[in-house]
């Protein structure tokens, strides 16, 4: 066994000022939008009174889920004792909040009035999910903050298990709370389902554990840094079978729909001729989140392939996108049913199927906060010591933590 | 006391055009207004000569103008849609005109109140049926709002907090009625009994100014006065108001009834 090494990133390369001045650029732009929203109005933007959330809630909402998925990592090594993973806890934990500040920064820049951003902090109304979620968001940052230095600090290193559960058990509150705000639309028959929590934390398992491997191949081999392919194979099976978790929960949600003929014609909308939300659903969902992945991470020929690794987690990103469109926008592209059973028009686009195309500045907004979050992992690695100096496997070359209480080499 | 807090949740001075406005000359409403005018004759009398008899006809007929709004009143819509014809459109013009929103046609205009066309696909029975917020009592904008902008009066009435609408847009997700508007770009022309704002979510205030100032919300009076008198304003707690006597009389239905909103707007004929 050896004593893991976290060393910063060094951040003087071209490459690296080259990456943050791009998604400085990126995040320019989005607050720029953002600016633009706000003083000019929503009007610039492709939402309606039909489609109220947009493209901007699809990059946040996705953030937000992955934000929580991004810590299974940190999870597994201090909740579950398996030392193996411990050397990645502290990137786990770093993505967490990245992508949730990512997220939540994107939330509020499309709010109607984001200068209430102090009222909505004092004002609160604990029968909205929302507002729950207020606090789930800020006390997940604040818990995983403390759990990173918990980990980062030898003296409280005794403690890592304690707050690890802590953050391990608020994530999963906290995307419960995100798959609910969806659940409890009762009135929209897209939405309305109790499964849409743990369909959302499963989702989180699946897109933050992709973002995380992304990230973790690109910083080791950024810097040059041993990543041990038992490890990462690890990390893959493991990605392979929470996005086979995501078809899981797909299929048995649509499978309830289908079951009840109030939302049938919903049901035929979304999986059969709704368009561009068919096709997200099919080919972005199902096959670009969990198939190809699957196949690319199980195939003979490729199960042992870096870049299938790569490439599926990409894929499993990619489809995750897709799979939020598909939600957000295309429940609302979905007619409310005021009067059940009748035909229905009106000057307000009653009984039609809603119209949306994602505009420029909500693009760029949504971008922004991905840029953000990433922008601030780069930025994290460079001034403090998240990542190890290797990440190699415990086939003899297994690590403890720095103050790991096993020296059993793990096991996933 | 907060001072964010508008005192819209607290009846308002009455304001806003109309008010010269003879209600007695609208057959529908006449009968609600008379009444009202007579209880509150009553109210005053009484006031002066028992405490106790006041309370009870206000409780019949509503708190006085710049009282608190009191949850023995339950104020509510009854439309009967057999006399709504699908070409009138005078109480979204009249709803428009009062409120000072226009709807030009686009997806991001507000709509408080619009016709619907409803038709049965499999017998062609058809309605043409104004809708707007329902009112209900258990509303699932209330619910949702993370601030405590959407609220519910203990009248009833459903309302917007501007001042603390952050502009979530959760109201209008959760809303089964789409009831609800953002304003998506910069105003102008607005009516001051009807504050509006950029950024913020509005809709149907059942012309709060309005009742709060004993007249009936600018749909129903248009109603009465350019269409066929389909609408009937009133107090649905109270057993001798117009729009609880026809309610015991017809039947009349809610809107997505099978959520259990218990909505203050109600139709008959659907």
């Amino acid at each position: 066994m050896s004593v893991v090494h976290y060393r910063e990133i060094a951040g003087r390369s071209p490459g690296y000022w080259g990456l943050v001045a791009l998604l400085t650029a990126f995040v320019a732009a989005g607050l720029t939008a953002a600016w633009f929203m706000e003083h000019i109005g929503h009007i610039i933007t492709g939402m309606t009174n039909q489609v109220v959330w947009g493209m901007p809630h699809v990059f946040a909402v996705f953030l937000i889920v992955a934000a929580s998925g991004a810590l299974n990592v940190a999870s597994i090594a201090s909740v579950f004792g398996k030392v193996a993973y411990k050397p990645l806890a502290r990137l786990s934990g770093l993505l967490a909040v990245a992508l949730l500040i990512g997220g939540l920064s994107i939330l509020v820049l499309d709010l109607g009035r984001p200068d209430r951003l102090v009222v909505a902090m004092t004002h609160y109304n604990f029968r909205s999910i929302f507002a729950w979620n207020i606090f789930l968001y800020t006390g997940f940052v604040a818990v995983t903050g403390f759990y990173l230095w918990v980990m980062m600090e030898r003296r409280l290193n005794r403690y890592t298990r304690m707050v690890g559960t802590a953050a391990f058990l608020w994530r999963l509150i906290l995307t419960t709370g995100t798959g609910s705000i969806f659940g409890f639309l009762v009135a929209r028959a897209p939405y309305d389902e109790a499964i849409m929590a743990p369909m959302f934390i499963v989702m989180s398992f699946s897109f933050g554990l992709a973002i995380f491997l992304l990230v973790l191949m690109a910083a080791c081999k950024g810097t040059g840094r041993p990543l041990g392919d038992v490890t990462l194979m690890r990390l893959k099976n493991l990605l392979g079978v929470f996005a086979a978790g995501v078809l899981y929960f797909l299929l048995a949600f649509h499978i309830t729909k289908l079951y009840e003929a109030e939302f049938r014609g919903a049901e035929a909308f979304l999986l059969l001729n709704g368009g561009i939300y068919t096709f997200l659903f099919w080919f972005g969902a199902v096959f670009l989140g969990g198939v190809l992945p699957m196949l690319l991470f199980w195939l003979p020929q490729t199960r042992r392939s870096r870049a299938a690794v790569g490439w599926g987690s990409a894929s499993v990103v990619v489809g995750g996108l897709a799979l939020m469109y598909d939600i957000i926008i295309g429940g609302q592209a979905w007619p409310l049913s005021i009067f059940p059973g009748m035909h229905v028009s009106s000057s307000f686009y009653d009984g039609v199927v809603n119209f949306y195309a994602p505009s420029l500045p909500e693009c760029a907004l949504g971008l922004g906060g991905c840029a953000l979050a990433m922008l601030l992992i780069l930025l994290a690695l460079r001034l403090l010591p998240f990542l190890p100096e290797s990440v190699l496997d415990d086939s003899g070359e297994s690590h403890s933590a720095v103050a790991g209480t096993s020296t059993a080499p793990g096991a996933a | 006391m907060n001072p964010l807090k508008p005192r819209s949740r607290r009846r308002v001075a009455p304001e806003g055009p109309g008010d010269g406005m003879r209600d007695s000359a609208l057959p529908q409403v006449a009968c609600d207004q008379d009444r009202r005018r007579v209880l509150g004759i009553a109210g005053a009398v009484a006031l002066a000569l028992a405490p106790g008899l006041s309370l009870i006809a206000y409780a019949q007929s509503g708190s006085p103008a710049g009282a608190a709004a009191s949850a023995r009143t339950r104020w509510g819509l009854l439309i009967d849609t057999a006399k709504c014809t699908p070409s009138c459109t005078a109480c979204v013009t009249a709803c428009s005109s009062y409120n000072g929103w226009k709807n030009e046609g686009r997806p991001t205009d507000p709509q408080w109140i619009r016709k619907v066309q409803v038709s049965d696909p499999s017998t062609g029975f058809s309605r043409s049926v104004p809708v707007m917020c329902q009112h209900c009592a258990n509303a699932p904008c209330v619910e949702v709002c993370p601030t405590g902008a959407s609220f519910k009066r203990a009248d009833g009435i459903v309302l917007v907090d501007r001042h603390i609408c952050i502009g979530c847009r959760y109201c209008m997700m959760a809303c089964p009625y789409k009831a609800r508007s953002f304003v998506s770009e910069n105003l102008s022309d607005q009516k001051p009994w009807a504050p509006r704002g950029k950024g913020t979510v509005e809709g149907c205030t059942l012309c709060v100014p309005r009742v709060d100032a004993g007249k009936v919300p600018a749909c129903v009076e248009a109603c009465a006065r350019e269409g066929n008198g389909a609408m009937t304003f009133g107090d649905l707690n109270d057993p001798a108001s117009p729009i609880r006597r026809a309610l015991a009389q017809h039947p009349a239905v809610q809107l997505r009834a099978d959520l259990l909103l218990d909505t203050g707007v109600r139709y008959e004929g659907l």
